[in-house]
């Protein structure tokens, strides 16, 4: 088996373009299920089952799959309807494997995004929701002023851990033809046949960004967290005077 | 309406369950392995299971899985001009390489929450390293990792999709085929996809109540 340095360097160009495409469609994923994640983890948090209903069936279904049953599903699977083919307005999107790829990821990284909110607003301390109460703010004014705040905060360790999971399932773009990071190796590798040095230089790539972007996520948690103040000691815990 | 690949999708969904056992077998191996290693091993085993959780948890499975494949035959080719490959085994061993990674940190964090008072007393009464480890680490690890671990075989569950790119005849591929066959991409994949839900929301029943006989006689608070 002969190493060949070369075709690592040569192919680097097109492997950094892989990169971005990940970037690209990841952060755009990202940002948008953000959107569909914060409004489903707060109907799912409703005591109501009618209010439950809509949004447990799409976190169910969506963490219930594989992602790449939801790519197929969008890209192959809408395709086979006349009434989509027909639509002026559906067509141009679906029938386009980059738009396809960024409603099949943006949709599962919200369904998983919105179970890690969802906790994270159950685990908003009772006192602090009670004193949102006390000084008469309306549900709303709670919501978006104390309890979505907090439970951001506390959501963001596991948060980060989807986004992470979010940049090492993007590899499944390549499947429906799109040339991320993994498309290109692959291309590569069925042009040159030699596996060993694009696989690898495409891993090396895939672990700078994966480590590039926890390192980023654990120093937005720094400057995110409070550090309770300290607290005077409780009469209580003092004992008898 | 599945014009008689019903059959072939559920022959499709034995071969997943294959795929996911014999990964999630040999992940749980390296996993203990892995997690002794990071607890009780030396420096220089210390160093080898970092390594080794360091890449496996940073690289997609979907790599991986490639990686295998592709790596494999390579490596077969070497030996004899007409080896082939067995896809099935390849995709099996990418997914439990993943898997026993993540398992690692999952053990890890089970050893380094038995109390250390327990090992102490253990050695008080003469049991040697291995005897503690049998008789009063394990049996606790096992209540202690279950969660974590359960929570991976189901991600493991929906992994095993990926090895229907490199050729095994999983439901996934049973589902492009039949897709390919009758053009009816939308129902060949909806079909997949409730058959994949069926095997995850079973896999969570029989997940929470392993937890609970696991958990059986533990004092909680009320």
């Amino acid at each position: 088996m002969d190493f060949s340095f070369e075709l690592i360097i040569d192919s680097l160009p097109q492997l950094l373009a892989g990169v971005g495409l990940i970037l690209k469609l990841v952060a755009a994923a990202v940002c948008l299920g953000f959107f569909i994640a914060v409004p489903v983890a707060v109907l799912r948090t409703s005591r109501s089952p009618l209010v439950q209903a809509l949004p447990f069936s799409y976190v169910f279904f969506f963490r219930g799959t594989p992602l790449l049953v939801q790519i197929f599903l969008i890209y192959y699977g809408l395709g086979s309807f006349e009434v989509v083919r027909n639509s002026p307005l559906l067509w141009p999107i679906l029938r386009e494997a980059y738009w396809c790829a960024l409603i099949a990821f943006t949709l599962n990284t919200a369904a998983y995004s919105a179970e890690i909110l969802r906790g994270a607003i159950m685990a908003v301390p009772f006192g602090e929701i009670e004193a949102a109460k006390a000084i008469g703010m309306t549900r709303v004014q709670a919501f978006r002023r104390i309890i979505l705040p907090r439970a951001f905060r506390i959501a963001l360790p596991a948060y980060g851990n989807e986004i992470i999971f979010m940049i090492k399932g993007s590899a499944l773009a390549s499947t429906i033809t799109l040339l991320d990071l993994t498309g290109v190796a692959r291309r590569i590798v069925a042009r040159t046949y030699k596996p060993v040095e694009v696989f690898l230089a495409a891993g090396i790539l895939y672990l700078i960004i994966v480590y590039g972007v926890t390192w980023l996520l654990k120093r937005l948690e720094r400057r995110l967290s409070i550090t309770p103040p300290r607290l005077p000691v409780k009469a209580e815990d003092a004992g008898p005077v | 309406m599945l014009q008689g690949f019903g059959p072939q999708l559920l022959a499709g969904l034995a071969i997943t369950v294959q795929v996911a056992l014999v990964a999630l077998g040999v992940g749980l191996i390296l996993g203990l392995g892995g997690g002794i290693a990071k607890v009780y091993g030396n420096r220089a085993v210390r160093g080898v299971a970092e390594v080794y959780t360091t890449i496996f948890r940073g690289l997609p499975e979907f790599l991986v899985v490639l990686i295998a494949f592709f790596g494999g035959s390579l490596i077969l080719a070497q030996f004899s001009e007409d080896a082939e490959l067995n896809a099935f085994t390849a995709g099996s061993l990418a997914l439990a390489t993943t898997f026993g990674a993540y398992a690692t940190e999952v053990f890890r964090g089970a050893f380094q929450s038995v109390p250390p008072g327990q090992i102490e007393a253990g050695k008080a009464v003469g049991l040697s390293g291995l005897t503690i480890m049998r008789r009063i680490v394990l049996p606790q690890v096992w209540r202690l990792a279950l969660p974590g671990l359960g929570n991976l075989f189901l991600s493991l569950l929906k992994d095993t999709a990926l090895v229907s790119v490199i050729g095994v005849d999983d439901l996934m591929r049973k589902a492009d085929i039949a897709r390919s066959v009758t053009k009816d991409s939308f129902t060949m994949y909806a079909a997949a996809a409730v058959l994949y839900l069926i095997l995850t929301a079973v896999t969570t029943v029989i997940l929470h109540l392993l937890e609970r006989r696991a958990s059986r006689g533990i004092r909680r608070a009320a």
